[in-house]
Parts: C-alpha cells; sequence; structure tokens
C-alpha cells in the first residue's frame, strides 16, 4: 500500500479534498477496518484523508426535545462507557460492548462502523431500530437520510465519493420502549457475528400490549435487516409466548443468508434467527415490563 | 514521500523518517529501535503490538505512525517506575506467577493489563478476562496471566 496521508482541519477542507480527489481517496477515521482493507488490498486509495485532526467530531448530547446527537468520531468506547447512553439508550451501550476488544472500541469510531456498511455491524442496527437519521456534508450543503435507507449493499452506502457522515441523530424513546441486542459468534464481541439481532419493543401503559416493535437482523442480508413481518406480529397484540414464536418463525423466514458463508450456513443462520428472536423477545418482556 | 515526524514515546522525543503508510508497530520496532512491542498477525485480532496512546489500549498495527503525532505514546520499555532498572508491579507479577512461556504475547498483554489497571485498579476476574480478550496466547497460558494480573492489582492495591 501506498498513499499521501492529508490531514484536513476543518469539514470544509475535508470536503475540498474529497471533491480534488474524487474516486481517489478514503477518509480514515479509527481506521481499524481501513488499515485492514488496504493492507489486504481491497481497496487502494491514493489520498488517505485523516479527519480525526478535525474539532467537534466527537460527541454524544442529549436533549429532551431533540433526542440523541452522536459526533461520527465517538468511539466505540466512549458509546459503550457513556452514562447518559446506559442510562438513556441502553442498547447502544449494549451494542458497542460487543464490538471487537477494548483495544479495537478504544479507536474505532460510530462513523466508521456505519459507513464501513459491515450487515453485521453492531451499531448499524441498534442505530437502525431507534429510528436514526444520519446528516450528510457535501459539496452542496447537507443532506437527512434514515439510517435504515442509508446501507445500499455490504460495504456500500447512499454516500457519495465527495460526500461525508457529519451526524447521527436518534429520536428521543418512548417511556414504554424497551430493547435488547444479542450478537451469536464463536468468541463473543472478538468475532464477527454469524447472526447479530436487535429488537426494540414499545408497550401500551397497560404493559401488556405491543404498540411498536422493531426487529433488526444483522448477517443474513446484504445489509441490516428489517424483519417487518415479524414486528407486524407483535404490534397491537398482547404479547403472550405463542405470539413470540409466531414473531420469531416470521423473522426467521424473512432472513435471507447468502449461501456458502463461511460463518454460517443459509439454514443454520436461519435457525438462529428464529431463536434469537424469541430469546430478545423473552429477555425484553421479563425485564423491560413488570 | 518519506516525512520526518517527531514522536512522544516513554517521554522521550523521537526525530524519525517515515512513509505516510506505515503502521505505528513498525515504527516502533524498525525506526525507533524498541522491539519490546511485538508484530504478530498485523490485522489487530492478536494484541501482541498494543501500547498506550494517551493513556488507552491501543492496536499498534492498526494506527497509521502519522496519527500518532503529539500524542502520548508508551510502549513496554517505558512502564518501569523511577528507574529503567526498577520492574512495573504488573511485570514482577508475570515473572512471580509464570505467566511467562514464549513471551510473544507478553508485552502486549501487560500493555492491555496496564491499561485496565489505571483504569479500573481492582478489577473482578470476569473484568480482567474480558478486557484481555483481544490478547491471545498461543501457549494458552491464560490461567497464569489473569492470576498474574489478579496479583498486580492486589498488590497496586496494597501501595496506594
Amino acid at each position: 500500500m501506498r498513499f499521501e496521508y492529508l490531514e484536513p482541519e476543518s469539514i470544509d477542507e475535508a470536503l475540498a479534498m474529497l471533491s480534488r480527489y474524487r474516486g481517489k481517496s478514503k477518509i480514515i477515521a479509527g481506521g481499524t477496518d481501513l488499515m485492514l482493507q488496504m493492507r489486504y488490498k481491497t481497496i487502494k486509495p491514493e489520498y488517505v484523508i485523516d479527519i480525526t485532526r478535525i474539532p467537534g467530531l466527537d460527541y454524544v448530547t442529549f436533549d429532551d426535545n431533540r433526542g440523541l446527537k452522536i459526533g461520527p468520531l465517538t468511539t466505540i468506547r466512549d458509546l459503550e462507557t457513556s452514562l447518559e447512553l446506559r442510562e438513556k439508550y441502553p442498547i447502544i451501550a449494549q451494542a458497542a460492548g460487543q464490538l471487537g476488544s477494548v483495544a479495537i472500541r478504544n479507536v474505532a469510531t460510530v462513523g466508521g462502523n456505519l459507513c464501513n456498511a459491515l450487515p453485521s455491524a453492531e451499531t448499524s442496527q441498534v442505530l437502525v431500530a431507534l429510528s436514526s437519521e444520519v446528516r450528510i456534508a457535501g459539496p452542496g450543503g447537507e443532506r437527512s437520510v434514515p439510517l435504515e435507507d442509508f446501507f445500499t449493499g455490504v460495504g456500500k452506502t447512499v454516500l457519495q465519493p465527495d460526500e461525508l457522515l457529519r451526524e447521527i441523530v436518534v429520536p428521543g424513546l418512548d417511556p414504554g420502549a424497551s430493547g435488547t441486542y444479542i450478537k451469536h459468534s464463536p468468541r463473543g464481541p472478538i468475532d464477527l457475528a454469524i447472526v447479530n439481532i436487535t429488537v426494540l419493543v414499545t408497550m401500551e401503559r397497560d404493559r401488556k400490549t405491543c404498540k411498536d416493535a422493531k426487529i433488526v437482523l444483522g448477517a443474513v442480508a446484504p445489509t441490516p435487516l428489517r424483519a417487518r413481518n415479524g414486528e407486524d406480529v407483535l404490534k397491537g397484540r398482547k404479547i403472550d409466548e405463542a405470539l413470540i414464536d409466531q414473531a420469531a418463525q416470521a423473522a426467521s423466514d424473512e432472513a435471507n443468508p447468502r449461501r456458502g458463508s463461511i460463518r454460517g450456513s443459509f439454514e443454520y443462520k436461519k435457525e438462529m434467527v428464529r431463536v434469537l428472536t424469541a430469546r430478545a423477545m423473552r429477555e425484553i418482556t421479563t425485564k423491560g415490563v413488570e | 514521500m518519506k516525512k520526518l515526524i517527531e514522536l512522544q514515546i516513554n517521554g522521550d522525543t523521537y526525530e524519525v523518517l517515515i512513509e505516510p503508510w506505515w503502521n505505528l508497530a513498525r515504527v516502533l520496532r524498525e525506526q525507533v529501535g524498541l522491539t519490546g512491542t511485538k508484530i504478530s498477525c498485523e490485522t489487530g485480532d492478536c494484541g501482541a503490538c498494543t501500547v498506550l496512546i494517551d493513556g488507552k489500549a491501543v492496536k499498534s498495527c492498526l494506527y497509521p505512525a502519522m496519527r500518532a503525532r503529539g500524542k502520548e505514546i508508551v510502549t513496554i520499555e517505558g512502564i518501569s517506575p523511577n528507574r529503567k532498572d526498577e520492574l512495573h508491579p504488573l511485570q514482577e507479577a508475570f515473572i512471580n506467577h509464570f505467566a511467562v512461556q514464549c513471551g510473544y504475547c507478553t508485552p502486549g498483554m501487560i500493555m492491555t493489563a496496564k491499561a485496565l489497571l489505571d483504569e479500573n485498579p481492582k478489577p473482578t476476574e470476569e473484568q480482567v478476562k474480558e478486557y484481555l480478550s483481544g490478547n491471545l496466547c498461543r501457549c494458552t497460558g491464560y490461567v497464569k496471566i489473569i492470576e498474574a494480573v489478579m496479583a498486580a492489582a492486589d498488590k497496586t492495591e496494597a501501595e496506594v
């Protein structure tokens, strides 16, 4: 690998570099994915643009009216250990703690995790379940995209070569909402997931009826996958064991893992979606709702 | 084109001539001559290259050397308190508990353990295991390593 190392000190400067070296440059944030991809020569940028010297892109701020805002350079470790997230959005902290080892989490960033767009990415699926939006900066100004529409394939997003991820916006959470993240992998956080899942359930005030549900599956489609049929099974219904099994089966039917994946067979992954959806639902209904 | 950069390592300033794509592990070993930091997988899996950057454990094989400018780097050579020939409590504990077999993973293990104890001086065994999960020992001597970290934590605690 050979490249020029550029270090913009503002977003405008970074955008100018991206335009000038359009298609020949790559942004580096934490670098834990990019350094590997360059080492394996799956990408060969001529210019690497290090955005970590741009001030003001590393933050987690919460406001009751406007919800949560996360700067793209916030490290995964900071998401994991943020007291505010642990209290208000515990599933973000929970999922962040399942991404690699501490030494990886210390440098890997949430923006990088999203832009690298692996279908098993920890933060992607949790933030999709939370109905997040991303603000994207480009030469013509800014645009916002629902995170669910941000991903277009394995390693692919709607980001143009001259754009960069500016901020992640997470709406406020309904007080009746409760969720969990489960990662299924051989060695816990260290490995990429065979299957991972985020389930977020919002209950009515009676604490028995499901008002809203989000089931997001990882590593069973080219992008984080909303299991909409599974969600629909739950919505408006009183949650019991039979309903959980029905939702889990629906989610499993929607999963469409690639055949020949080294991490798990088509059949195994689909079966694990069923098992994990049910497990997540049971965890939520025993933990979140008395 | 090579660039001349300054790095702050173990409290000293080094001037090194590097290619912009070199990772920090390589520069530490080949340019600076601090070979205590090991390179094994060079893919961020094994943890042999772990160093501290601004107090945090980092896999230096995935870290661009260019980025390390202006940051405080601490390697295994730099953790001895006061004098160069005195051992850090973790180093002593690794010796006393026979937590070293081939020794190749040891510097990374100790640097990661140091980050843990700096952050949490009294970890549980479970926390030690979790924190060290990104450091692989192919001799499979994990039991002794965990014992050594727990012992060092006791000792560090006793000194405070």
